[in-house]
């Protein structure tokens, strides 16, 4: 650590840092006090009444069950396949080991725009487009691709002797993963799900290609059309922005190491 | 913040590994068990992603509304992308955003994270907490915000008027000369504060012997930083690229929010744009697949020469 700092070098440093803050947190903080504000043009007063407004007639309950059914259901999904395969990956040895596992990281480089128009014509075909499936297989497969490469990270890097012991004492694999692994792999499961959850709520060019039904919008994208709408008024715009956003940053603001570390050190790493 | 933004870093330091690391061979006999536990996995995998990209370099081969027979198009539609001005636009506009969602923000991230280095800052995570932010909140959200900073009577031509600034004052998604550098300056706001924690996590890794070596040196800040941070920090600088180059190239939330059709005189479609529009609004799926796929060749291109620049030896 540095010794020698001048007063003014850290009095210069702490200021800089509080400008980069201010402006990292000023747009939320304005939309949050938008949201508060009077939809009538200049009448003043704190109107929490805007998000129950927003709610019902901006349809945002619809819409956040929606992403709430969509979001859960990728979680578990991927997440239970990640771990199954993360473990074989991590631990056993099979033909084609290595192939199927390149394979699964080219996943981690496709993105969304290059997959959506043939998975648009194909759930098309079998007449999955407008159904949940719709929205949550695709987003499975992508978030498999991490889960897997992450989980396989955690079972190679912890578990060797773990399992080696664990099968002299005469444990099958699957008692191994069940009772021995499962419950030290408990960190790194959570920050999988927090960034499977993150990416799939807010996931926006899925939904607006798969889902035409109102019933079926996902927040983003019922917040997209809510902005489309003429008669919507800014504090109700902003009050729905709020509630779209408002289930991450809370995940965020108490689990916020494991967005961190999922999102850098997971990268960094190697 | 999307999936594939995260990760793409992920795939080339994993493969890295896998190869410079031959201890991380599994232990155990050989089991075919093994791919029961994979089936899942790779089927959904194949089916929803796998399956869809080799279809997507199938259709970019062809001429096809969506609807009727396609016919054999070959390359043209790849062709196409340097021969329309439209699609090539968008890949110029990603060039742009480059420059503010990657050079910028990592200039910053470098100069901040030195400066905070140098003195043991009080209420870090407080500050780590509110700079990472802009990266869990939905894009559409984030479109909503600025573009409300943005208008007309928003505070940022408020805050111009306030310096006496009236005249440039104006609505800067509408004005097709500042509309991409507005959505650029977004692209700032969100991965600054990324880049930032990143570098912070590198620079807390040098040991502090190499920073008392340049001090007993005499060396100044700027010493300090161009002998010992700049070196250190090659891999963070090489993730932070990848992560913030590839955001940039796959912008579509933000645009499709903020400027509705491509911005004012299509100053802001973006490839990404390009492939919706063309799919689903212009019955050009074949070029769309193509779009779609140089997509994908440009980010795994993109991935791989900054790892091989930045990455490698440490």
């Amino acid at each position: 650590m540095a010794a020698k700092v001048s007063r003014g070098e850290r009095l210069g440093t702490y200021t800089v840092l509080a400008i980069f803050t201010a402006f990292a947190l000023y747009p939320m903080l304005a939309i949050f006090g938008t949201a508060l504000r009077s939809e009538v043009a200049g009448e003043g007063g704190v109107h929490w009444d805007n998000f129950a407004k927003a709610w019902t007639v901006g349809r945002f309950g619809s819409y956040l069950g929606n992403s709430l059914v969509v979001s859960v259901s990728v979680v578990v999904l991927a997440t239970v396949f990640s771990v199954l395969a993360g473990y074989a990956f991590g631990t056993m040895r099979f033909r084609g080991r290595e192939i199927l596992f390149y394979l699964m990281l080219l996943g981690l480089t496709v993105p969304t725009e290059a997959v959506v128009v043939p998975l648009y014509y194909n759930m098309r075909d079998v007449g999955l487009t407008d159904t949940y499936a719709a929205l949550i297989l695709p987003q499975v497969a992508q978030s498999v691709a991490f889960g897997t490469f992450w989980m396989r990270a955690f079972f190679s890097s912890t578990s060797r002797g773990l399992v080696e012991a664990a099968r002299l004492d005469g444990a099958n694999h699957w008692q191994t993963l069940w009772r021995v692994l499962l419950p030290i792999a408990r960190p790194a499961m959570v920050t999988l799900i927090v960034l499977v959850f993150m990416w799939t709520w807010n996931e926006f060019m899925l939904a607006l290609v798969m889902v035409t039904d109102e019933s079926l919008r996902t927040a983003p994208l019922g917040l997209r059309f809510f902005s489309d709408r003429a008669t919507t008024s800014v504090p109700l715009l902003a009050a729905g922005s709020v509630l779209v956003a408002l289930p991450v940053v809370l995940v965020y603001l108490f689990l916020q190491r494991h967005f961190i570390r999922g999102m850098l050190e997971g990268s960094v790493k190697g | 913040m999307s999936r594939t933004l995260t990760t793409s870093t992920t795939s080339s330091t994993a493969t890295r590994r896998n190869k410079a690391a031959p201890s991380t061979t599994p232990p155990g006999e050989p089991r075919r068990v093994g791919y029961l536990y994979l089936l899942p996995a790779l089927l959904v995998y194949g089916v929803f992603l796998l399956f869809p990209l080799l279809h997507s370099g199938w259709l970019s081969l062809y001429e096809w509304d969506g609807l009727s027979v396609g016919t054999w198009a070959g390359l043209d539609n790849y062709v196409g992308i340097f021969t329309e001005e439209g699609a090539l636009a968008s890949f110029g506009h990603v060039g742009v955003l480059v420059v503010f969602f990657a050079v910028i923000p990592v200039c910053i991230g470098l100069v901040l994270a030195t400066a905070l280095h140098r003195i043991r800052v009080r209420g870090l995570p407080f500050f780590r907490t509110s700079l990472f932010l802009p990266q869990v909140i939905a894009m559409v959200v984030v479109a909503v915000a600025w573009q409300q900073i943005y208008a007309p009577d928003g505070a940022l031509n408020e805050a111009l008027r306030f310096i006496g600034l009236d005249g440039i004052t104006r609505t800067w998604l509408g004005d097709s000369g500042t509309a991409l550098f507005a959505v650029g300056a977004v692209g700032t706001w969100v991965q600054t504060g990324l880049v930032v924690v990143l570098m912070l996590g590198g620079i807390g890794k040098i040991s502090d012997e190499l920073f008392d070596a340049a001090r007993l040196d005499g060396a100044g800040v700027v010493w300090e930083f161009r002998a010992v941070i700049l070196p250190a920090l090659r891999k963070e600088i090489g993730v932070a690229l990848t992560l913030t180059v590839i955001a940039a190239l796959r912008t579509f939330d933000l645009v499709y929010m903020m400027t509705p059709q491509g911005g004012p005189g299509g100053s802001t479609t973006v490839p990404s744009y390009e492939v919706y529009y063309q799919a689903f609004r212009a019955g050009e799926v074949g070029s769309a697949a193509a779009i779609g796929v140089v997509i994908t060749l440009l980010a795994f291109g993109i991935t791989f020469l900054i790892t091989r620049i930045t990455g490698r030896e440490r």
